[in-house]
């Protein structure tokens, strides 16, 4: 075996630089150092996860376990089940008030991962712009350059709650804007933009003629106000690609099972790529899919429920520290400012570690506009919330001392 | 109200101080609403769940379904209080079905189930029969899972 792998390696040598350009164009991961380092030490609290505590939902997973017992094991339709997307359509019409046709505007997809990366390839020509407010979700600028794309960031700040506004979008709109791509309740933030602003987003689009992806996998994780999704509003339902899933509302990252909906010209498109890439979502998670639309609300009630008072906890125990958190009204992420200490989001988030053993992620993995931030998700227990304020209260009190 | 016993309900524990931050009350508000609670024994008790059986500890229970008559005036009500009256008694329900009373019934022995059925439950007057079902295994008990279950591992950092 290890002789094989010599001679690979000696192959290796002698081989050409092969890997495409736009792939080396994608900056690595900034926190892969972090990761190692993290997988190498016990005893950690991390605030540094991006899913939910909480298990499936049992009703879902013993559904899922009948489908397979009953031999439900083979491919789907490609755009998957049609009980799935019947039951989605009631799901965003009685939601939302959005209308889509089951049989040509909506599309399961493996995750919201790959209804972003077709999204993204059905519309885009080499050279296209696309607006992507900042911090971000590391994953959109990735996929937006592996289609082909140019990233225009519109960085937020906490002045605003790190909220985007339409004359920002506006001011970068250039000859070559092709979309704008839109993640709220925002991942790393937590902000929500308010319904008024998206209407004048929404007023945007339409006079600079651009299509909206709007990313609403955290739709339902949402406190003390209302989700607003973005193709109910006036005049943008043709040109908006509304992306969902069910990894964060039911608890259910590992099952892959996301959707797009959208006009059906541009769903014929994604469809077309989705159908020779992946062929369908994989069916297990569709049937538990289709189960948590049919009947779980009531889980997804009290999980936001918990989550919200987990929210409430740590917002309060950050201010209590002394770092300035504003109040995240979406997702499961607190995104304090940790610039009273003097150090940088990644020296903290290192330290950190080091000292106390609680990871949390550098803002700037989200782009520069997270500089002097780091996301802390409060999907975990408790207990190990108030554990890791006590950590972080003692970290942050020596610092002080220091100064 | 209803969300603060729901989380005394999960963790007794729960602080005035953590609930009033997790609802965003104030503390004092949580604290005299937990004194009215107790005062008027909506909240009965606080209490610990315990594995006696992880603690080494042996002990024997069983679920005793009792047939019973009832009085003129006081219904069941009577003779459920001359029952749930013996300490032995851990649970007393009147259910519907083909029994009366479902009695719980816990002791360090059957020996001492046995003795407390033959001797105090089953010559009590309006008692008609009983039938005696020993525990063999506990899974869950009032919401919660005893077996040790395997910790489900997360990715320590995901984005």
């Amino acid at each position: 075996m290890s002789a094989i792998r010599y001679s690979a390696r000696t192959a290796n040598e002698k081989r050409r630089d092969i890997i495409s350009e736009r792939v080396k164009s994608i900056p690595p991961s900034g926190i892969r150092k972090f990761f190692d380092l993290l997988n190498s030490m016990d005893g950690v609290i991390s605030l540094g996860i991006g899913e939910p505590d909480f298990t499936t939902p049992w009703h879902i997973r013993e559904y899922a376990i009948y489908s397979m017992e009953r031999g439900h094991t083979m491919y789907t339709s490609n755009a998957g089940l049609i009980e799935l997307r019947q039951e989605l359509a009631r799901h965003l019409s009685r939601l939302y008030g959005v209308e889509y046709d089951p049989q040509k505007e909506l599309l399961i997809t493996v995750g919201v991962s790959e209804a972003l990366d077709i999204a993204l390839r059905a519309i885009i020509n080499p050279g296209d712009e696309i607006i992507i407010p900042e911090p971000t979700y590391v994953a959109y600028s990735a996929s937006a350059i592996l289609a082909g794309a140019s990233v225009v960031s519109v960085p937020t700040s906490r002045a605003n709650d790190f909220n985007v506004t339409a004359a920002e979008i506006e001011a970068r709109v250039t000859d070559r804007t092709k979309a704008i791509l839109l993640g709220y309740p925002n991942n790393p933030t937590g902000a929500v933009v308010s319904r008024q602003e998206l209407i004048a987003i929404a007023e945007v689009a339409q006079r600079r003629d651009l299509i909206v992806i709007s990313d609403e996998i955290y739709d339902r994780l949402i406190y003390d106000v209302e989700h607003t999704c973005f193709s109910s509003l006036p005049g943008v339902w043709d040109r908006t690609i509304l992306l969902g899933g069910f990894s964060k509302a039911y608890a259910m990252t590992g099952w892959r099972v996301g959707y797009a909906a959208a006009p059906a010209d541009i769903l014929e498109a994604m469809f077309k790529i989705h159908q020779y890439v992946m062929m369908c979502a994989p069916t297990g998670g569709q049937r538990a899919a289709l189960e948590a639309l049919r009947n779980g609300e009531e889980a997804v009630q009290e999980m936001v429920q918990e989550y919200n008072r987990r929210r409430r906890v740590i917002c309060n125990g950050f201010n209590e520290i002394g770092l300035s958190c504003f109040e995240p009204k979406g997702a499961f992420y607190a995104f304090p400012s940790i610039e009273s200490t003097g150090m940088t989001s990644e020296e903290f988030a290192e330290a950190l570690l080091m000292e106390e053993k609680v990871a949390v992620v550098p803002g700037t993995a989200f782009g520069a506009s997270g500089a002097g931030h780091v996301r802390c998700c409060y999907a975990t227990s408790l207990r190990n919330i108030n554990e890791a304020l006590v950590r972080i209260d003692r970290f942050v009190g020596k610092r002080a001392k220091d100064k | 109200m209803r969300e603060i016993l729901e989380i005394l309900e999960k963790d007794a524990r729960a602080t005035p101080k953590v609930i009033a931050m997790m609802l965003a009350l104030a503390e004092d508000e949580v604290r005299r609403t937990i004194e009215d609670l107790e005062k008027s024994k909506v909240i009965v008790k606080f209490k610990t769940v315990v594995n006696w059986e992880k603690a080494g500890e042996e002990l024997a229970s069983a679920l005793i379904e009792v047939k019973v008559s009832p009085q003129r005036g006081v219904g069941f009500d009577a003779i459920a209080e001359r029952i749930y009256r013996f300490p032995e008694a851990r649970s007393v329900y009147l259910v519907s079905g083909t029994y009366d009373l479902q009695v719980q019934v816990v002791g360090k022995t059957m020996k001492d189930i046995s003795r407390f059925v033959t001797e105090k439950l089953a010559p009590l007057e309006g008692v008609h029969g009983t039938v005696t079902h020993f525990l063999l295994k506990r899974y869950k008990e009032d919401g919660d899972i005893l077996e040790d279950e395997e910790e489900v591992k997360r990715l320590p950092l995901s984005l």
